[in-house]
């Protein structure tokens, strides 16, 4: 039982060649695009505030007040859907013991020596980083957001609590847009990532290589699952 | 008494000054002109004010806003606080001055103080939203803002409003259109007692010392003139009969300057932060070039079917 909490609703493994494993539900896929495409219309319009040379991009919500206007909207549909995917993924991402060593042998998970890391489950540590931070990047956004949501929420906090959000909330950005800057490129880097969000799931040599535990999980339970009713 | 500004003509001039004579513009960077305007200033003598409010009403005219009619809730300050209707208010506060044990009724007329390093313009996002002429007004070029507020957390003096209406900043312009044709303020102008008077900076200074020494001879021993050298002095100054203690009259500052937090959030953090994102990218890139991409090999395959192959099948 130790390592049930690895195995979210809707994994399962289908042999063949290639042997193919369902890491994401649609439901879970719609809800990562919504978050990334509010994340990533969420940078482009802080950004285009934050330094005025990137105040041209306000020419993609259509000029500054829209600007203004939309991004803290934008903002709370962050907030709302990266929710749904904290409660999906919440689980598979504690930390767990192999975690530490994964990532005290991070130069061999960057020169891609993966047979000498331990083996993980769903996620490993830099996958768990991403999540846990953002985790919590996104509270401080949101709540520092709402302070300096001056059309709405002007009159509940003092100036000098204005000036205080704003600074944490343009630093807090920074490191968001820089987690996810590191997200972005592992997905790149690591081949085979990307269709676990596009198509659902991923080859057998791609859970193998990366997430063999989970992959043992699964195939563990898929065999006890077919066994049972035999019994 | 300082001669007012005389009349103008009634026939049209051309501006004083303009676009050519920006020295800063917010979110852009401008050439400053060769020359920089004489510098203007307004002074307020806290000590002849007498509280009529005829300079709230004439800017209320000249500007052509039209504030709420307020409630009465048991004190002078008409409206309550500054709004984006009205740029400029008398703010009232009885004081017991502990020398003496006499009642003192202090009445400052707050508004912008047109800041020789204005924190509003600082924090502006906007390109041009707010603009400063070499004369030392600071105003606010409503067709560039975009109703962020971010120019009310750069203010040391709590002085710019947004609109609800138009959804942009509003503050004391110190009647820029009047004085680019030779006028003076409006508020100037309708002051019956010359507690507010207008004329370059210099004379000002010479005018407020006049006034200084006038107060100390009358026991004002802490007279004197507040341009607080924090925010680089400001072109609205005032004559203060107890200008120790500035906070006493409804809390102007001692010693304003741009707020830290403010400083921190336009200087470092910017380039701080261009930089964070830029290394990021850059790291990645980097990271590809020299590892290139992490394959699944045909042996983590075929482990793969293995593991699945054992799996008893129906
Ligand atoms: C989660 C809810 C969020 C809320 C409620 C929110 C709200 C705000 C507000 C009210 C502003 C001031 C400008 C305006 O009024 O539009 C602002 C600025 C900004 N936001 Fe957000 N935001 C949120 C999330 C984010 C996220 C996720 C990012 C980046 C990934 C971000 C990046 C920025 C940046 C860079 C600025 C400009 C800061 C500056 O001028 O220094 N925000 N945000
Ligand atoms: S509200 Fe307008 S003037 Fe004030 S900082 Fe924002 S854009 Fe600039
Ligand atoms: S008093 Fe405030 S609004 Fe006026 S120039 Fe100074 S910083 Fe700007």
């Amino acid at each position: 039982m130790s390592t049930d909490y690895d195995v979210e609703k809707g994994d399962s493994v289908h042999p063949g060649k290639p042997v193919t494993v369902d890491r994401y539900t649609a439901g879970a896929r719609v809800n990562h695009w919504i978050t990334a495409i509010s994340l990533v219309l969420l940078a482009l319009s802080g950004l285009a505030l934050f330094h005025p040379r990137l105040f041209f991009l306000t020419g993609l919500f259509g000029g500054g007040p829209l600007t203004r206007i939309i991004h803290p909207w934008i903002g709370v549909l962050l907030f709302f859907s990266f929710f749904g995917l904290f409660l999906r993924f919440w689980k598979a991402n504690l930390w767990k013991r192999e975690d530490g060593t994964w990532l005290a042998r991070i130069r061999d998970v960057l020169t891609g020596h993966e047979e000498r890391l331990p083996e993980v489950g769903k996620y490993n540590a830099g996958q768990k980083f991403v999540f846990w931070s953002m985790s919590a990047l996104i509270i401080v956004l949101i709540t520092t957001g709402l302070i300096i949501w001056d059309q709405y929420f002007s009159v509940f906090t003092t100036i000098e609590q204005k000036r205080w959000a704003v600074l944490i909330h343009a630093i807090a950005a920074i490191c968001a847009i820089s987690v996810w800057i590191i997200h972005v490129y592992a997905a790149i880097w690591v081949r085979g990532t990307i269709r676990a969000m596009t198509r659902g799931s991923v080859t057998g040599g791609w859970a193998w290589r990366h997430h063999r535990k989970w992959l043992r999980e699964l195939v563990g339970k898929a065999s006890k699952g077919k066994s049972t009713p035999a019994e | 008494m300082f001669p007012p500004v005389p009349n103008p003509t009634t026939q049209p001039v051309p501006p004083k000054f303009g676009d050519q004579d920006l020295i800063r513009r917010s979110a852009s960077t401008v050439t400053p002109p060769a020359q920089r305007q004489t510098e203007v200033a307004k002074l307020i003598d806290v000590s002849k004010c007498i509280g009529c409010k005829a300079c709230q009403s004439a800017c209320i005219e000249w500007n052509d806003t039209h504030p709420e009619i307020g409630i009465n809730t048991g004190v002078y300050d008409n409206p309550h606080d500054l709004t984006p209707d009205m740029f400029t208010l008398m703010r009232f506060t009885e004081w017991e001055n502990p020398e003496t044990n006499n009642l003192e009724w202090l009445i400052r007329k707050d508004g912008c103080m047109h800041c020789e390093d204005p924190g509003c313009l600082k924090a502006c996002p906007a390109p041009g939203a707010i603009v400063q002429y070499s004369n030392g007004i600071v105003d606010f070029i409503h067709e560039n803002c975009i109703g962020c507020g971010y120019c009310i957390k750069g203010c040391p003096f709590n002085i710019p409003r947004i609109s609800q209406v138009t959804h942009t900043a509003y503050k004391c312009t110190l009647c820029s259109d009047r004085i680019a044709v030779g006028q003076g303020p409006a508020c100037a102008k309708a002051c019956p007692t010359q507690a507010i008077v207008f004329g370059t900076k210099d004379e000002m200074k010479e005018h407020a010392a006049g006034r200084i020494t006038d107060l100390k001879s009358r026991g004002f021993a802490n007279a004197g003139l507040y341009d607080p050298p924090g925010v680089g002095g400001t072109h609205v100054m005032y004559v203060l009969h107890h200008a120790d203690k500035p906070e006493i009259y409804a809390g102007l500052p001692n010693n304003p300057r741009i707020s830290p937090i403010v400083e921190a959030w336009k200087g470092v953090t910017k380039y701080a932060g261009l930089a964070v994102i830029g290394f990021a990218a850059a790291a990645g890139f980097m990271h590809y070039l020299v590892a290139g991409p992490n394959r699944v090999s045909e042996e983590d395959e075929e482990a793969a079917e293995k593991l699945t192959g054992e799996e008893p099948r129906p």
